[in-house]
């Protein structure tokens, strides 16, 4: 791990559980990483949601992406933009970058990069689907 | 073109598509006699990708197996067992057999299974892979590889309405059919009011004239069969209420069975929804009466009345 790295682990495993995937999204997932899903989901809550809003595979635990949809709303100071980024399709894992800084792909656009048969991401949904509470 | 991809075209027929039931041993006759409760009614069925994290023959030997025998099958590829590569694989795979449908799901998870120790692999998630179909049927594998001849694949996904975050749900569906989803095949839900909230966002926001949208019903014997769904599945509620009902009835099969007639009524009454996704647990002829009750006829009908009504124009 060099030092970058080793800079972003001390900062960002205390307070995110960082698992150092190299591409962080944690920006637009309400500042809640989706590495630490059991599942690794980037895209959003699986099905298994319990009734309690609870992790499927971890019943004590809170679903992630229960906490990060509620998280991209709520979470004061963040810009607009983030939040409208929740709905985006984010691209596979490159497990290339795992251990990797992101701040360092973020930088170089590393982490920017997708398989080239990958097709550029639809429009987000976000401003169109209303829901009645 | 499948039977499920012509009817997304035509756009107004009813879909009904079924779960098939799963093989461990046997033969191609033994799986031919378990799929004849549920067929004649079904556009399609669904080829399930080891159901529940168990293990069972495999979601493309039966899709296959369906095949030959006349029964037009929806591949189901979950994210939980292999990675990307064996995925465009399978897809690629069952292509070459004529499958053309096929369903991308998350997958529920190894613990759910009766093998929990096994390594969970999640290499995508449910979006990314109807992502990764699409650039198969556009004639790329995700490297950019060429795969000649590009399959005409019928792409759909499924989404639990049900379940938290609720005011969520439809925009999680929404980004699946941004993505490629052209049918929806729904989790169980007992919860109607959440169903209808759903299916009424993705109407209202003009995305169920994209998207099929297909919600499912099980049908249960008794009780027994909705406590183990409450208790057992992550993701179904079954309120205490429905239980209940069906526990406490004079003959609980009978009120089971009206419950789920219920259940296809009330999703079929909600506009933006296309058709219904069926789950047979009885295995007692109930989906023929079921059918019946709602007027619906058998596949080889419906296909030859629509067949002259084309005619006709
Ligand atoms: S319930 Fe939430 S945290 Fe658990 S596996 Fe599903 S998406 Fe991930």
């Amino acid at each position: 791990m060099g030092l970058i790295s080793a800079i972003e682990h001390v900062i960002k495993k205390p307070i995110w559980d960082c698992k150092m995937c190299g591409q962080c999204v944690l920006h637009d997932t309400g500042m809640t990483c989706p590495m630490t899903c059991p599942k690794t989901l980037r895209n959003g809550p699986c099905g298994g949601v319990r009734e309690d809003g609870h992790c499927e595979v971890k019943p004590e635990m809170r679903c992630v992406w229960v906490k990060a949809e509620e998280r991209s709303r709520t979470l004061p100071l963040m810009p607009e933009a983030w939040r409208e980024h929740f709905n985006n399709l984010r691209p596979p894992v490159d497990n290339r970058l795992k251990g990797d800084s992101s701040w360092k792909n973020a930088m170089s656009g590393r982490d920017k990069e997708t398989p080239p048969g990958w097709t550029p991401e639809p429009e987000a949904p976000a401003a169109e689907v209303e829901v009645e509470a | 073109m499948s039977r499920l991809g012509e009817l997304l075209d035509r756009g107004d027929e009813l879909i009904i598509t079924g779960e098939a039931p799963v093989i461990d041993g046997g033969t191609l006759a033994d799986y031919e006699a378990k799929l004849q409760e549920l067929a004649p009614w079904c556009d399609a069925m669904n080829a399930t990708d080891n159901t529940a994290a168990h293990a069972h023959a495999s979601n493309v030997a039966m899709a296959i197996a369906m095949q030959r025998v006349g029964v037009e099958p929806i591949l189901q590829v979950v994210c939980r067992d292999k990675n990307r590569i064996a995925q465009q694989a399978d897809i690629m795979g069952a292509a070459l057999h004529g499958v053309e449908n096929i369903c991308c799901l998350t997958g529920d998870d190894v613990t759910a299974g009766d093998e929990s120790e096994a390594r969970r692999v999640f290499d995508l998630d449910g979006p990314q892979l109807i992502r990764l179909a699409n650039s198969l049927k556009e004639g790329r594998y995700l490297s950019g590889r060429s795969v000649g001849t590009p399959p005409p694949l019928v792409i759909g996904a499924v989404e639990n309405a049900g379940t938290h975050p609720l005011d969520y749900r439809a925009q999680r569906a929404a980004k699946k059919i941004l993505a490629g989803a052209r049918f929806l095949q729904l989790q169980i839900c007992y919860h109607p009011d959440r169903l209808e909230g759903f299916v009424k966002a993705l109407h209202e926001n003009g995305f169920a004239e994209k998207c099929a949208i297909l919600p499912s019903v099980v049908a249960v014997k008794g009780a027994g069969p909705l406590k183990f769904m409450h208790n057992s599945v992550p993701g179904i509620d079954v309120p205490a209420d429905v239980i209940s009902r069906v526990a406490d009835a004079e003959t609980p099969a009978e009120e089971a069975y009206q419950l789920v007639l219920e259940q296809c009524q009330h999703a079929l009454s909600l506009p933006g929804v296309r058709g219904l996704h069926l789950t047979d647990f009885r295995k007692d002829g109930s989906m023929a009466r079921l059918c019946n009750d709602l007027g619906i006829k058998p596949r080889t009908e419906r296909e030859q009345h629509a067949h002259d009504r084309i005619v006709a124009v």
